[in-house]
């Protein structure tokens, strides 16, 4: 009857040869692109970046929480005006100031979660949105943030152009880098088994002891914090930014986008849905507004045929996991 | 003589005209099983979500080891010991068997990580199921489901397990070791409150009876009494319940 188990939380050998390759993939963005491409082709990279946090994020939220939230061009915006004005006016390193301008994104979502949070399903969503409107107005009232016209970022004048650009670069993928393994191992914790738990049945959670709302707050307050990096990061890569521009509902559709594509509720496909988001808007970026019709096709199609997203046919053809999450049981006979 | 583990007193509810508890009063010792019956839409499902609290009474007090819980969150109340499994299952169809189980330990059960996963392996060897541990819990098939309810509410280590309707579609080999496990939790001083319309299998444990109809107790006590009082068989006439072989013999 007695059995020896054993339980892991790990992929086999084609999901260590997976993780390698993206090691790889990841030290040549860092070592050899830099040195190889052009500034404004580095320079766009940086979008890249972007995109990744804003998928990972709001998949964070949506994927595993199962908040869907169409205001997060709301912490877009607090990051790229907050870096700004905490550089400019304030006097932070600009270090400094991407994160500190994140702890700003952190404690307004903290503080508009109770509002946000007596909204369930598509409430929810349009409160975040509204939340969002009212941010952006709020803004263009402070004189001190240019009012209607927005900022431009003095820090960087008189640094040298390629210390800049590569800096932004440098910055972006540490952030993206740092963004995937934090929400990895959040994912890997307690909190990530209830947040999953939730997703599938907050009241069957609830009633096995998962702290509903506090889960969800947490993962409301840490996505909009990553969303703040991505602003900030934004901010340093254009050096300005005007209220139509940063918080633009733009980028919630992007992430939406992302998290479609690559597909939602694994750490995997909004990576990949980032990847192919931003080679589409490489390539299309010529076509002007017919390039948003050629998105919604994509989406829809990738959505019709594969609702798991591209990761979902890669996981349904292979047994490919980059971020394991699942736990697997293994019982052998015991000796005795 | 020692406070019951879960003390039930004048609780009231209302789903606007539906009345599901109407100054419903009761306990359950520590070590005692107590049978719930009554027909369908009686409030049964409802008075386990109160005792839960996935559910808000209208009034009345809840009992816990003599602490007042009434106002306590359903999170709270399932780190105290409160542990039940649902009618219509509700897994976490996108997680593993042995993580649904999982839940309950690190949540309710408060366990850290290794500590938690052998609870959860206990809980489900326990309940048979040990051998679907890596099942994704939305491809379980109906009776599974239920097993499973059971399973994740023992990994949460209760004192008090509620149990709805947890034998319907058994088969007859497998009603006799359900019955079996209630009877070993409650003689692990478990309190154990079940509802169950096969009623010839809840009598082969419960201490006690208690009959539900529309929000009011219209019986409780001894088993055998409860089952013969002329109003609990009225109740009855023309539903839908099995009385089985107890009943007639
Ligand atoms: N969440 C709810 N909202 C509205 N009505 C409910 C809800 N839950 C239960 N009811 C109603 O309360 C009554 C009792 O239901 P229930 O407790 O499930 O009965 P039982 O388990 O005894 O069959 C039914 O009429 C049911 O429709
Ligand atoms: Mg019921």
């Amino acid at each position: 009857m007695s059995a020896v188990t054993d339980v892991r939380r790990r992929g086999g050998r084609a999901s260590m040869v997976g993780s390698g390759l993206l090691v790889v993939a990841v030290l040549v963005l860092a070592l050899w692109v830099p040195y190889n491409v052009s500034l404004g082709t580095l320079s766009s990279l940086v979008g890249l970046f972007v995109l990744v946090i804003l998928g990972t994020t709001w998949n964070l939220m949506a994927g595993y929480a199962g908040m869907v939230s169409i205001g997060q061009q709301a912490f877009i915006g607090i990051g790229g005006y907050g870096v700004i004005h905490l550089a400019d006016a304030v006097g932070l390193p600009v270090l400094g100031a991407v994160v500190a301008a994140a702890v700003v994104c952190g404690a307004v979502a903290w503080a508009t979660s109770f509002l946000v949070f007596r909204l369930a399903g598509g409430y929810f969503a349009i409160g975040t949105w509204v939340v969002a409107e009212v941010v952006k107005l709020l803004t263009t009232q402070v004189d001190a943030l240019g009012g209607g016209s927005g900022l431009s970022l003095g820090a960087f004048q008189g640094a040298d152009r390629v210390a800049r650009v590569a800096t932004v670069y440098w910055l972006g993928l540490t952030l993206a880098v740092v963004v995937v393994l934090a929400t990895f191992a959040l994912m890997r914790s307690r909190v990530g088994l209830g947040l999953t738990a939730i997703r599938d049945d907050p009241t069957a959670a609830s009633g096995l002891g998962v702290p509903v709302d506090r889960s969800k707050r947490i993962v409301y307050v840490a996505s909009s914090a990553g969303v703040g990096l991505a602003g900030a990061l934004t901010a340093l890569n254009t050096l300005r930014v005007t209220p139509d521009s940063i918080f633009s509902v733009g980028f919630t559709a992007s992430m939406i986008f992302v998290v479609l594509i690559g597909g939602i509720g694994t750490i995997e496909g909004p990576i990949v849905g980032a990847v192919v988001s931003f080679v589409l808007q490489d390539r299309l970026a010529d076509l002007g507004s017919l390039y948003l019709v050629v998105l919604g096709v994509v989406a829809i199609v990738v959505v019709l045929l594969a609702p798991r997203g591209l990761w979902g046919l890669v996981t349904r053809v292979t047994d490919v996991h980059l971020f394991p999450l699942v736990h697997t049981v293994r019982r052998e006979a015991s000796e005795d | 003589m020692e406070a019951p583990l879960l003390r039930v007193e004048h609780l009231a509810k209302a789903y606007g005209q539906v009345v599901t508890a109407r100054d419903v009063s009761f306990d359950v010792a520590a070590g005692e099983a107590l049978g719930v019956v009554g027909p369908n839409g009686a409030g049964k499902s409802t008075l386990l979500n109160l005792v839960t609290g996935t559910a808000r009474s209208d009034g009345g007090t809840l009992l816990l080891d003599g602490q007042d819980v009434t106002r306590w969150s359903a999170p709270r109340r399932s780190a105290a010991g409160v542990g039940r499994s649902y009618q219509v299952p509700r897994p976490f169809a996108g997680m593993t068997v042995f993580e649904n189980v999982l839940v309950g330990a690190r949540f309710g059960g408060g366990h850290g990580g290794r500590e938690a996963r052998r609870l959860a392996i206990d809980a489900l060897e326990r309940t048979g199921m040990a051998h679907l541990a890596n099942t994704p819990a939305g491809r379980l098939r109906l009776l599974d489901r239920k097993r499973l309810e059971l399973a994740r509410a023992l990994a949460t280590g209760p004192r008090l397990i509620l149990l709805d309707e947890i034998a319907g579609g058994l088969t007859d080999a497998e009603l006799p070791e359900l019955v079996a496990l209630v009877a070993e939790l409650r003689d692990a001083g478990l309190a154990v409150v079940w509802i169950e319309h096969i009623v010839h299998a809840l009598l082969q444990v419960v201490d006690r009876l208690m009959c539900l109809a529309l929000g009011d107790v219209v019986a409780i006590g001894d088993p055998a009494t409860v089952m013969r009082d002329p109003r609990v068989v009225e109740v009855y006439l023309g539903s839908t319940v099995d009385p089985g072989p107890a009943a007639a013999s």
